[in-house]
């Protein structure tokens, strides 16, 4: 569904990530040429003779990280107006333009960046490089429109979060675990700052952050590089650079002991979330945070599976994940629902009985082996995709160099049987971890046939 | 979207000699899409399996989809749930392996083995790199041959079957989807959750599961289809080592068991404390074979199928804000099938959703579409045909359906013609003649007291 906030897609990306640098060049025969313009919009032309489609990807720096107290949800509710039209295409008439074409296209909101991307035959890729350069620059926000959208964003999180007991839990946790950082509030944006929101806010916001300084181009596919790095010079070369916008600098406050919160909400079963803060990937650390994950959690062999559901069988679904690719510092957790009858706390307690075990004693090496097959063997199948080699890159170069991914490569092959054990002590702690617990309240429920 | 049309002649030089083992009769044809050609190699084994092989050497990758019919419409009187349950034992052991060291083979080298239940057929699907290859076909062969159904797997699963149902309960659209599945198929196997429910579940003994399996596992009721970096001769290699010892079986036909059409309001409410109604409205539709399928799939991009190129995302997101997601689909399945108008609204709104869906649905009866809605449709159907068959997966899975629907081994060639030939005569043709704003099915799942859905959407 369009204008999504990819959470799914990050903790994809946990697995996309991993080959030998050789393999990610030559395995398909896919190059990349890199080129600035003038006005400092970066641009990267991903060349795969393979590619069935073509995608043109625009990334800004304007993620929800950037909004102010008050003003959360700024950032997505502006990427939904960028489908509103400019005097050179007319009103509301992007998506209609790109589905003419043959294509499709989206847009995403995350808490470091935002980004839009059309899918559509390589011999169409003028009309992105045309559109996305346009509403760069000349984008309309009308008041009534804003209002209408802002009504359609309050749907969407009425769907995502409102009504769905296991998001709120997840909301409830990273804005209890972070405390200083603008990781701790949604991307959708707080209920109360969505009606506070004016139409000026986002156009401030737009007019500082979406500049050619602040973005960078993927374009991907069995494209003629030459061709697309002219037009996309002609579209996008004259647009002006914008101020210069710093960085934010800043470091989540030490915790120092558990926190918990527990959300009431008619649910069937409880949920428990519990999440430690740790290193991303621009840390020596997370490439054996990684292999944790896959240890505990990658698949019905792994140890999760295997003792809670499969050999207690305290849990309907449990495991575990991290996310990596945050540009700062975020989260790996251990998730769980108990069977009916199963209580909530023995999920919970059976998960750390597990990461208990690797501090205990490092994991075979069978499994660690297990654990580095499937992260490579994930990275080269889901190649087939033209749009996700383009994200691979994308996330990369949003945590500081695409090149990084040749680093990466190599640290995941080097991690051992003792460093997953390592992390897991320093880490996976009582007094770095936030706990989420959903208790379900229970309501007479009527189902009435008419 | 222009589309070259393949010379049969040279088709068949190009598609070269098998392997001499008289397994195989061999027919081939080949896709051609814009964008690039699809070849594909189908064939007939001994044993009655249909193969379809497509070579592609841009990954060391290999995916394999069987596609069984063995779906719930099978199911016996009462044992609702045994399809589900047959394809989920699959990898929880066989004869030669327990469920532990199938997950701990396939996972080791990275792959994957699963199988998924449908009304119609089931799937089976691999997924290795070419190097584990053996090994995939081993295991794949292993699990649709010869499953052993363990007593203790089969309560093990059955009970997390239905501690799903039960947590299921908790996402608004699976209520919806259940209810108006219910509505509009009545007793037919349409109707029913593919789970089944946790009284019929109960029911299900390892003897049926034995016996669902040797009537409607065999060759002559699968087509296979194997998409990635091999040889032909090395695909055909493979499944002559692991397939030619598949039974073939008697070919099953179900008694088209007659869908029991309404001709009257139907409306289900579910009181859940939830701040959005998620609303379903619709009826029964048209089989995947039936001739008005293009015309109904133009028709139903301009209705709401399109996303923003359509008119009820236009009408109710667009200009009312009323919704985030709103999308209309005829869901066709072999015997059958539902129109169903879906979204989700704010509970005090869902009265004036519902007022609009209904009004488009009474304006596309009533009046032609505009040329330009029509062109449109054309456009986004024909150009973005590409994308289902982008990956190697979707490959897989396209022919799995191009076989079973019998679309024709020119279906690639001919789909185009298929949607530019509708007219917008088609399109009002098809508008009255599938679509009914007076004897619907709506499911309301809210919070009843604040949706307070009127009288006149009730009765």
């Amino acid at each position: 569904m369009k204008r999504i906030i990819p959470l799914t897609i990050l903790v994809l990306f946990l697995f996309f990530i991993v080959a030998h640098p050789s393999e990610a060049q030559n395995i398909n025969g896919v190059t990349i040429r890199e080129e600035v313009l003038g006005n400092g919009l970066k641009i990267f032309a991903l060349k795969d003779p393979n590619a069935v489609l073509s995608v043109f990807q625009i990334w800004y720096d304007a993620g929800s990280i950037n909004e102010d107290i008050g003003k959360t949800g700024l950032s997505h509710l502006l990427e939904h107006m960028m489908f509103k039209g400019t005097p050179r295409f007319g009103n509301k008439v992007f998506s209609k333009i790109i589905s003419k074409a043959g294509g499709i296209d989206n847009a995403g909101t995350s808490k470091d960046f935002v980004y839009y991307y059309q899918k559509l035959a390589a011999d169409r890729l003028s009309l992105s490089i045309e559109m996305e350069a346009d509403r760069m620059q000349n984008l309309i926000i009308l008041p009534e429109d804003f209002d209408s959208e802002r009504n359609v964003v309050m749907e969407e999180r009425r769907m995502r979060y409102e009504d769905d007991p296991q998001s709120l839990v997840y909301e409830e946790v990273v804005s209890t675990a972070f405390r200083n950082h603008p990781y701790r509030w949604p991307v959708i944006g707080w209920m109360e700052d969505l009606r506070s929101l004016t139409r000026d806010d986002l156009w401030r916001y737009y007019k500082k952050r979406y500049v050619p300084n602040n973005a960078f181009i993927i374009v991907a596919g069995n494209i003629d590089v030459e061709s697309v790095i002219s037009l996309i010079k002609k579209e996008f070369g004259a647009i002006p650079r914008g101020d210069d916008i710093s960085k934010l600098e800043i470091k989540e406050t030490p915790q120092r002991g558990e926190r918990r919160i527990y959300i009431k909400k008619e649910a069937e079963l409880p949920y428990v979330l519990s999440a430690y803060k740790v290193p991303n990937i621009l840390e020596e650390d997370s490439y054996a945070l990684d292999v944790l994950t896959g240890v505990l959690s990658g698949g019905k062999s792994a140890r999760i599976y295997k003792s809670l559901i499969d050999e207690q069988r305290v849990a309907l679904s449990a495991g575990a994940g991290y996310d990596n690719f945050n540009r700062y510092p975020f989260i790996f957790y251990l998730y769980g629902t108990p069977m009916p009858g199963k209580k909530i706390e023995d999920v919970e307690n059976s998960l750390y009985a597990e990461v208990e075990k690797i501090k205990a004693a490092p994991p075979d090496i069978t499994e660690v082996r297990k654990a580095k097959n499937q992260i490579q063997a994930d990275f080269v199948m889901n190649q087939d995709s033209i749009f996700y080699q383009a994200m691979i890159l994308a996330e990369f170069e949003l945590i500081g160099d695409w090149r990084l991914k040749d680093r990466y490569i190599d640290g995941i092959e080097k991690v051992t049987p003792e460093d997953v054990q390592r992390v897991a002590v320093e880490y996976i702690i009582p007094d770095n971890r936030t706990v989420g617990t959903l208790i379900p309240v229970k309501r007479e429920t009527k189902n009435e046939n008419q | 979207m222009r589309i070259n049309r393949p010379n049969k002649t040279k088709n068949v030089s190009r598609c070269p000699q098998l392997i001499a083992a008289s397994v195989f009769f061999v027919l081939c044809f080949s896709l051609f899409t814009g964008a690039y050609a699809l070849e594909a190699k189908r064939s007939l084994l001994e044993n009655g399996m249909t193969l379809m092989v497509v070579e592609k050497h841009n990954l060391p990758v290999v995916k394999v989809v069987v596609g069984i019919k063995a779906g719930s419409i099978y199911e016996p009187e009462g044992k609702s749930g045994v399809a589900n349950l047959a394809a989920s034992l699959l990898t929880e052991g066989t004869f030669k392996r327990t469920a532990r060291q199938i997950s701990s083979e396939i996972e080791f080298v990275g792959g994957s083995v699963g199988a998924s239940a449908g009304e119609d057929y089931i799937t089976v699907s691999l997924s290795v790199l070419k190097k584990d290859v053996e090994l995939g076909f081993d295991i794949l062969s292993d699990i649709i041959l010869n499953p052993s159904f363990p007593e203790d797997e089969l309560k093990k699963k059955a009970e997390i079957i239905k501690a799903d149902i039960i947590s299921s309960e908790d996402d608004p659209s699976y209520v919806a989807q259940r209810e108006f599945n219910k509505a509009v198929f009545g007793e037919h196997p349409y109707g029913r959750l593919l789970s089944g429910t946790v009284e019929t579940i109960e029911k299900i003994s390892r003897d049926d599961l034995v016996g669902f399996h040797s009537g409607y596992y065999t060759a002559g009721n699968a087509i296979m289809s194997v998409v990635g970096d091999l040889s032909s001769q090395e695909a055909e290699e493979l499944i002559k080592k692991y397939f030619s010892n598949w039974r073939a079986g008697s070919v099953t036909t179900v008694s088209a068991q007659k869908i029991p059409v309404q001709k009257k309001r139907n409306t289900v409410t579910v009181d859940k404390d939830l701040t959005q109604a998620t609303i379903s409205l619709g009826h029964l539709g048209v089989s995947r074979e039936d001739p008005d399928y293009y015309s109904l799939t133009v028709m139903n991009y301009i209705l709401g199928g399109g996303g923003f190129a359509s008119r009820l995302m236009d009408n109710i997101r667009e200009d009312k804000g009323l919704v985030y997601d709103v999308h209309s689909y005829f869901n066709p399945r072999k015997y059958g099938g539902s129109f169903e108008v879906s979204l989700q609204t704010k509970n005090e709104s869902a009265n004036k959703a519902i007022e609009e869906v209904l009004e488009e649905i009474r304006k596309i009866r009533s009046e032609r579409v505009s040329d330009a809605e029509l062109t449109g449709a054309q456009l986004f159907l024909t150009g973005s045909f590409p994308m289902k068959i982008e990956t190697s997966s979707r490959i897989a899975n396209f022919l799995i359906a191009v076989e079973f629907y019998r679309l024709g081994a020119d279906y690639i060639d001919k789909y185009p013609t298929y949607i530019n030939s509708v007219t917008k005569e088609d399109v009002l043709r098809v508008a009255k003649k599938y679509l009914d704003p007076d004897n619907y099915t709506i499911i309301v799942v809210a919070n009843q007291k604040e949706a307070g859905i009127r009288e006149e959407y009730s009765k």
